[in-house]
């Protein structure tokens, strides 16, 4: 039934995309139609072309998450557990999320090459924040009657903190990661665009200025498959993991 | 009965302040050894709060709580609040398990067969491996319960543990804590006198702003009284004009 759903949303957008290019009559080299488009994927070099350029990207987008995850995870903790490192550190996190990515792009590409590192870096920044803030309010709103409880049985700070609160926090988390994943791929292709030498990003800046316009539709295509794709594989792993984050946990104290 | 013996609990002297105007003052609360004392009184005036004292877990609080020997009774005291508090990620088992794994301890088999028959003893048998998420309310304060044996503690501390459920439910459920708690130094806060009458060996009534003791009321026999005891309705009867007289007063109070 799900799946039915996707189908149709699918080719209902395909349908418009082709009604709107019959009906305006526009250039092929403005917007071509999905059949155009979709002639690309028959192609076989080209075909090797975007999945060369899409792996790139694709492996700058998955470590850009898990490593601008891990980091959110353990500046979240580090927050969360030590006011002193709270004062000293939200500054710091407001002030980096002060600065957009996209002015930091030229100097990271400076910094750490036209690779893959400074694309990494652009989808680990992007996230960071999103992730660290996300988890950050999950471990400073853990339920008072659970730590009522916590003290009462005589549990260390930090077993409180691993016990309780980090598994109370574990739904917070997972809406920050679900942010992340969406927002992960703007990191990649920000960097891809600002200086690279592989990529779909790349690749979109090479078709266009060469009026490749129905290979710079397709990497467009395939770059939304892949972060939809993402985001899907991303929100299953985590219901699996968090199966009673459905189920109201809290409860409110009286008095 | 606990294994070790239950102390007779003092409070001397306690105040509290709250945004700015005293909660109580100079108040002396007495819990006998291995009885119940149970604590009527009008929603707001502080017997939450009396009981997070003795329990050590109001540090803006003066007093605290001590043995006949003058030493504390931190560590010696289990908590039951209203809100069963059961951690919505771990099993019913691991639930009633959760004081050892806060203190650190290996879990021992022996240790994991005592949370069976204590989850056996309330009547959760085959239930061990249920999410609180699958269970119904008086199940979830069953498991609450258990918990709270689990940690046999000499001194209980109880919350209104039996408020937000149904009226069949808490009839059993009062009779399962008073078998299950017998010996135990019990201090329960409850709205409903009938609940005060029926389990407590001794009931008091907190009124006024800053909040008193009344005299303490020593119903004829032992808890678990009868309900249809036609003194015990009696009873109920002035307790509920007192209380009604002490809400006046205290909503006369409010500005």
């Amino acid at each position: 039934m799900k799946a039915w759903r996707a189908l149709t949303i699918a080719g209902g957008l395909l349908l418009l995309w082709q009604a709107l290019v019959s009906v305006t009559g526009v250039a092929a080299y403005i917007l071509p139609g999905p059949l155009l488009v979709g002639r690309v994927f028959l192609d076989n070099a080209k075909l090797q072309l975007l999945i060369a350029h899409a792996v790139v990207t694709g492996s700058e987008i998955a470590l850009g998450l898990v490593l601008g995850c891990l980091l959110g995870c353990v500046s979240a903790v580090l927050v969360a557990s030590s006011p002193p490192v709270r004062r000293w550190l939200m500054p710091v996190l407001v002030v980096s999320q002060a600065i957009p990515v996209f002015a930091l792009a030229p100097a990271l590409v400076l910094w750490l090459g036209y690779g893959l590192l400074s694309k990494v870096a652009m989808a680990t920044l992007i996230i960071y924040f999103p992730v660290t803030a996300a988890f950050f309010d999950g471990l400073r709103r853990t339920d008072p009657g659970w730590l009522d409880l916590a003290r009462t049985m005589g549990g260390s700070r930090w077993r409180i903190l691993r016990h309780v609160r980090i598994p109370a926090a574990l739904p917070a988390l997972s809406s920050g990661i679900r942010v992340a994943t969406a927002v992960a791929p703007i990191g990649a292709i920000v960097g891809e665009w600002v200086g690279s030498s592989a990529g779909l990003g790349y690749l979109m800046l090479q078709s266009n200025a060469r009026l490749q316009i129905d290979v710079m539709f397709a990497a467009l295509l395939v770059l939304a498959l892949m972060a939809v794709g993402l985001y899907f594989i991303v929100d299953a792993g985590l219901r699996r993991v968090l199966p009673w984050q459905a189920e109201d946990g809290g409860s409110r104290t009286e008095e | 009965m606990p294994n070790t013996p239950a102390p007779t609990v003092r409070l001397h002297a306690a105040s509290l302040d709250y945004a700015g105007a005293p909660v109580f003052a100079a108040l002396d609360l007495t819990l006998p050894a291995g009885q119940t004392t149970c604590l009527l009184g009008p929603s707001g005036v502080g017997k939450t709060s009396l009981l997070h004292l003795v329990a050590g877990l109001l540090p803006g609080a003066v007093g605290a709580a001590v043995d006949e020997h003058g030493r504390t009774v931190q560590g010696r005291v289990a908590y039951l609040a209203q809100q069963d508090l059961l951690l919505p990620w771990l099993s019913a088992l691991d639930n009633v398990l959760l004081g050892s794994r806060l203190r650190g301890e290996t879990v021992s088999p022996a240790a994991t067969d005592q949370a069976r028959d204590l989850l056996a003893r309330v009547g959760l048998a085959g239930r061990e491996g249920d999410r609180p998420g699958t269970l119904s309310g008086g199940m979830r304060q069953r498991v609450a319960l258990a918990r709270t044996l689990m940690e046999d503690r000499p001194i209980v501390l109880m919350d209104e543990p039996f408020s937000s459920l149904d009226a069949i439910t808490r009839y059993d459920l009062q009779g399962l804590a008073a078998e299950c708690l017998a010996g135990r130094t019990v201090l329960l806060v409850t709205h409903d006198p009938l609940e005060a009458l029926r389990l407590g060996h001794r009931v008091l009534v907190m009124s006024g702003v800053p909040a008193t003791l009344g005299d303490p009321l020593i119903p004829a026999g032992q808890p678990p009284r009868d309900p249809a005891n036609a003194a015990l309705l009696g009873l109920q009867a002035d307790l509920l004009k007192t209380l009604s007289r002490a809400k006046a007063r205290q909503d006369a109070h409010q500005p």
